[in-house]
């Protein structure tokens, strides 16, 4: 649906080369790429991987069929490179939060970063960093964005597969709680009383954080269909200060809408009128609530 | 068949190891993740003894008691539904031969006869409405048949209503009708088991129970008559087809998009929805596809992606879709609504949206405002809520 891959790829001569870079970032989604395992063996004999640093091989300006990136374009130096990977590849795909929205980094898009650094660093003039995180899509046109943090191995493996076959990825725009109510998993914020961005959340992760009684914060970003304004009035509605609903908002993905504007909507409140209401105290039940 | 008996509570576990010992894999309830799930269960002491359930709009608490009971609460998260109607499988598959051409192979599966105890009326009735869509229609389901068929289903009749319960105005419940092979009225002192089939006779023949009292028979209909009773919300007069058709201009709808989230919940743990997608995976080396199914949902927005575009691009266009569906246009399609009173579709919602009372602003005259309603569309102070985050 919103995915911009105009021609998927024809069956080639040569096998197909693939690359992985890395911007600002933590590695996180090249080591959920590496933790896949032994599919990932057999996609290393089905490719060349010419350039994944996390895994060994470094070509940074090899010329790839599928370009991976991970990070955010956080320094000076980024925007030069990012051209040369577009023009070196057939199809560029973000994988995770730093990547497709900015990132955790992207919160000091919402500050005085200068600030910031001149009272933690000795000597700030070191440092090359831009003011602002920024998603790859900011510079060059990417074929397909992989949302999370990190990404989920799997989905990437589906998307490599798909676009060797020469077919459009399939991605399921169905919210987190589809996930959940497929594995069976119980839901933590009708059973528990946990503030589970699940429903606003775009699935791709398995469920995993609800799966380990944990609720969802939202690293794979909004769904297609998210009522953002729905449920984060419904957390303050039942107890939440307007603080905490801003930061639920304003987390992994602070720069993407829906969540934005909601965030700095909740975050006006805070600073107009300071939410006291300590909350609603669930009722006894079986196990502990938090 | 109508044969009643009485089991005495200390050998409730004889039930379980007769049916194993007839070859049954037993499934009954039990508490996990602050739920009461279905699982395979070898002993009366991973039944939810005690265990009640407290269900308002978007919560769901459980409570322990003194009771002896296992069977004193009302509805968990699923039921009948993730065992038959599975929420992922593979149904064929496909291998490229050697000269191009392509083989399909049915997904071979294995099933194994399956005894669950602990099933409610609402549930039957949804089971039976899955029946009739999966099996006896033009295109019978393989999969499906193949499980439904495995089934020895030991209901149990309600004693004890949750608020979200609603089987009365549907007129599925609290008491199991037809549907399974035999029931359990559990009363203190142990159960009244009714007989319903053969092969339910042959499992009860090598239990050691005794006549059923008639007082006991009377307790067990006045616990079914208190659930019964307990039931406060209701429906309005049916048939719905025509009147949630009329109503689809009604201005109550575009209330919905201030409040639905439309994640999906209502129809994932809905026991009739039967929504499905289709799609294939592919090997790595491009030489094999697997033919996936899963659940779908009328709230996902690909639901309705027909030739380029999304039919129902608002959210109160699917909300629509489903409640007119559900309880309208079904009776067409099914020739009964598509609600069988569970509630699960008010307690599992995350923001608690209530569609009995949906159905009550949508059923007034257009035109007429509805109540302003709080955030969730409860106000009555009992609905959900978030843990305050530290």
């Amino acid at each position: 649906m919103n995915n911009s891959i105009p021609h998927a790829a024809p069956r080639s001569t040569h096998r197909p080369r693939v690359a992985v870079h890395k911007f600002s970032s933590c590695d996180g989604c090249q080591l959920a790429f590496l933790n896949l395992g032994e599919p990932l063996l057999a996609l290393a004999e089905t490719v060349d991987i010419l350039h994944f640093a996390e895994a060994g091989p470094i070509d940074e300006d090899a010329v790839v069929d599928i370009a991976f990136v991970e990070g955010s374009v956080a320094t000076s130096k980024d925007a030069a490179r990012l051209k040369r990977i577009r023009e070196n590849s057939r199809y560029v795909i973000t994988i995770g939060a730093c990547a497709t929205a900015g990132g955790i980094q992207a919160l000091r898009n919402m500050h005085d970063s200068g600030e910031w650094i001149a009272g933690i660093y000795a000597q700030p003039e070191y440092l090359d960093l831009l003011p602002e995180s920024r998603p790859i899509a900011s510079i060059i046109k990417v074929d397909l964005e992989l949302w999370g943090c990190p990404v989920n191995g799997e989905q990437v493996l589906g998307v490599t597969k798909a676009l060797l076959i020469g077919h459009l990825p399939r991605v399921d725009h169905s919210a987190v709680c589809m996930e959940c109510k497929r594995q069976n998993v119980v839901c933590v914020m009708v059973s528990q009383g946990k503030p589970c961005m699940g429903p606003v959340t775009q699935t791709g992760c398995g469920a995993i954080c609800p799966k380990m009684q944990r609720d969802c914060y939202a690293c794979y970003g909004p769904a297609v269909q998210a009522n953002v304004s729905a449920l984060s009035t419904y957390f303050a509605a039942t107890g939440m200060p307007a603080r905490e609903v801003a930061q639920r908002l304003l987390f992994i993905n602070s720069q993407t809408e829906p969540f934005t504007s909601a965030g700095i909507h909740w975050q006006n409140k805070t600073s107009a009128a300071p939410n006291t209401n300590p909350g609603i105290n669930p009722k006894t039940s079986l196990g502990a609530e938090q | 068949m109508n044969i009643q008996r009485f089991l005495p509570r200390d050998r409730l576990q004889t039930l379980i190891d007769q049916l194993m010992s007839a070859g049954y894999d037993v499934i009954g309830p039990q508490v996990r993740d602050h739920a009461i799930i279905f699982d395979h269960l070898a002993g009366v002491d991973q039944l939810p003894i005690g265990i009640t359930d407290e269900q308002a709009p978007g919560r769901y608490r459980l409570e322990k008691s003194d009771s002896v009971r296992c069977f004193d609460w009302a509805t968990g998260p699923q039921a009948l539904k993730p065992m038959t109607f599975v929420s992922r499988e593979t149904l064929w598959r496909s291998d490229r031969r050697p000269d191009g051409s392509l083989a399909f192979r049915e997904e071979p599966m294995v099933t194994r006869p399956t005894a669950i105890i602990g099933i409610r009326a609402c549930d039957l009735a949804a089971l039976s409405i899955h029946d009739r869509h999966f099996m006896h229609g033009a295109h019978p389901d393989p999969q499906y048949s193949q499980r439904r068929q495995s089934l020895f289903l030991v209901a149990v009749n309600c004693m004890r209503s949750a608020a979200t319960c609603f089987c009365t105005a549907t007129g599925d419940g609290p008491r199991a009708r037809s549907g399974y092979d035999l029931s359990l009225s559990e009363l203190d002192e142990g159960f009244i088991l009714e007989v319903h089939t053969e092969r339910g006779r042959d499992v009860v023949v090598r239990l050691d129970v005794t006549e059923a009292t008639s007082a006991q028979i009377e307790r067990a209909n006045a616990g079914i008559e208190q659930a019964a009773k307990q039931q406060q919300r209701t429906l309005p007069a049916g048939p719905l087809q025509d009147k949630l058709v009329a109503a689809v201009e009604h201005p109550h709808w575009k209330t919905l998009d201030d409040r639905c989230l439309s994640c999906g919940n209502c129809t994932a743990v809905c026991p009739t929805c039967f929504c499905q997608t289709h799609g294939d995976e592919i090997s790595l080396d491009g030489r094999q596809t697997s033919h996936v199914r899963q659940w779908e949902s009328c709230f996902n927005p690909d639901h309705s992606y027909i030739h380029g575009i999304v039919i129902r691009t608002e959210r109160p266009q699917r909300y629509r879709q489903w409640l007119t569906h559900k309880f309208g246009t079904w009776e067409e399609q099914f020739g009964r609504s598509g609600c069988v009173g569970c509630g699960r579709c008010i307690a599992w919602c995350p923001v608690g949206i209530d569609v009995t009372e949906e159905l009550a602003a949508l059923l007034i005259e257009p035109g007429i405002e509805p109540p302003a309603e709080q955030p969730g569309g409860k106000s009555d102070g009992q609905s959900g809520g978030v843990a305050h985050h530290e």
